[in-house]
């Protein structure tokens, strides 16, 4: 079995008065790529965010480090990501910066991203006017370009046409393959079925199935998920 | 009344067209005093703005509150403290600067310190609402955080300098008290507009009011200009 990179053990968060993540349990294994559904509000962001030690919580967290003593390196790509008013090439150089990438690094890292994701032509347009699928794919360029073990990804094509969708899943799959462990939430149960290794399933901001996707998808489940599977296949795949 | 009014003005106009050494040199002199006090609160209260836009400590709401309070600071109070700092016996009187452009140069930059800091803390906190976890996210820290998202903004931070020269060059209780409006050494177009009315020397007057009306003018042609720009460049970002 891989090695666990990040644990999180009875582990809940809460905003105010809400309880947005309860007792949560998890472990992230090298490799596994992991989908998080469930409805709006479920706390699949706030899991997310956890995981990626974004947020105050209650409980434990801790990541793992290797034999050289070195935390896994993290990225995340958001639903929408935050690109400077720089250029494409730019906006990259900044993130290795602040991820603390040595300067006779980072020009070649950046070049290699961007061949990676199939925007090296288009390295001296200023960043935002790219289209979204083209904005998807430099965050991922982004992340990618810091060489992360844990790469997480919240809601990466919801706002997507159909043929930058399959663009971007293509760039995670590939990813994954890579050896990046993958965390991501997503509202399309297709998209979990086709890149996931394991589905969680989180309402009320409790997990409340934990399983191989095989076995999400193939086996009974309780109430409350069974539903949620039914209605969303019918639209999603 | 209205003859004289008009006879002021042609007169005034004539000052400005042929291009009259004396308000030359006035108008040489504010513009000077005004950019090089921009320029100071600039550097600082940009830097200072941004960090307590993203920064959190103890005591911080309070720090902004105090920092808008500042926002109406009285030109004739800074004058008056820049005065009591400068003169022989204030604990800065060794610089020996008082009654001279310097003097004014850092009463105009007291004056629109608080105006650039607080204007670009407030379009940094909203650029940070919205973003700041992304950075947070890519390992950026307070600093780093501060000094991307003034990148970021630096469309905007132009409309903020603008702002801030326009309060600058259009003052005229800071530099009076602290230049003297000496002829040919301190004298701006405010302060000479004033000395000038009340010596009953409209054309010279009326024809440092024009220029400093089109400045101004200029100033605010500037800034809605940055703006199109901007809203130009947001546009195409939602496409």
């Amino acid at each position: 079995m891989s090695a666990v990179l990040i644990e999180v053990r009875q582990a809940s968060v809460r905003f105010g008065s809400l309880t947005a993540l309860a007792d949560v349990d998890f472990s992230l294994r090298a490799g596994e790529r992991v989908a998080l559904v469930g409805a709006n509000g479920s706390g699949k962001t706030t899991l997310l965010r956890l995981l990626h030690g974004q947020l105050a919580h209650e409980g434990e967290r801790r990541t793992v480090v290797d034999a050289r003593g070195r935390e896994p390196t993290q990225a995340m790509v958001f639903q929408r990501p935050f690109l400077l008013r720089l250029s494409v090439w730019q906006n990259l150089m900044v993130a290795l910066w602040l991820a603390r990438v040595p300067r006779v690094q980072r020009a070649s890292q950046v070049a290699q991203a961007l061949q990676r994701v199939g925007l090296a032509d288009q390295r001296d347009r200023p960043a935002r006017v790219l289209s979204g699928g083209q904005q998807q794919r430099m965050a991922l360029a982004r992340a990618w370009a810091v060489q992360p073990r844990v790469l997480f990804l919240d809601e990466p094509t919801a706002s997507l046409d159909p043929g930058a969708k399959r663009e971007v899943e293509q760039l995670i799959a590939e990813f994954a393959q890579e050896g990046m462990a993958v965390v991501m939430s997503t509202h399309n149960l297709g998209q979990a079925k086709r890149l996931a290794t394991r589905v969680i399933y989180l309402e009320g901001g409790r997990v409340i199935v934990d399983l191989p996707t095989a076995d999400f998808f193939n086996q009974s489940l309780p109430d409350a998920a069974a539903s949620f599977v039914k209605g969303e296949l019918g639209w999603s795949m | 009344m209205g003859g004289g009014f008009a006879d002021s003005l042609r007169a005034a106009w004539a000052l400005v067209s042929s291009f009259d050494a004396r308000l030359a040199e006035i108008v040489s002199l504010s513009l000077g005093v005004s950019a090089t006090a921009c320029a100071l609160a600039a550097g600082f209260g940009m830097a200072a703005g941004a960090w307590l836009a993203v920064a959190r400590f103890p005591g911080h709401r309070a720090v902004v509150a105090a920092l808008n309070t500042l926002l109406a600071l009285p030109s004739v109070v800074v004058g008056l403290v820049v005065y009591l700092l400068l003169s022989r016996s204030g604990p800065l009187g060794a610089w020996g600067i008082l009654f001279t452009p310097r003097a004014m140069v850092v009463a105009q930059t007291i004056l629109v310190l608080p105006v650039v800091a607080a204007l670009t803390r407030q379009l940094i906190a909203d650029a940070w609402r919205g973003n700041g976890e992304q950075l947070r996210s890519m390992g950026a820290g307070t600093l780093a955080s501060a000094a991307l998202l003034l990148v970021h903004e630096r469309l905007a931070l132009v409309t903020v300098l603008l702002t801030a020269f326009g309060r600058a060059i259009s003052e005229v209780g800071a530099v009076m008290i602290v230049g003297g409006n000496i002829e040919g050494v301190t004298r701006v177009m405010t302060t000479a507009i004033a000395l000038e009315t009340s010596k009953g020397d409209l054309p010279l007057a009326l024809g440092l009011g024009l220029v400093l009306l089109t400045l101004v003018g200029v100033i605010n042609a500037a800034i809605a200009l940055v703006q199109r720009q901007q809203g130009a460049h947001a546009q195409a970002v939602a496409k």
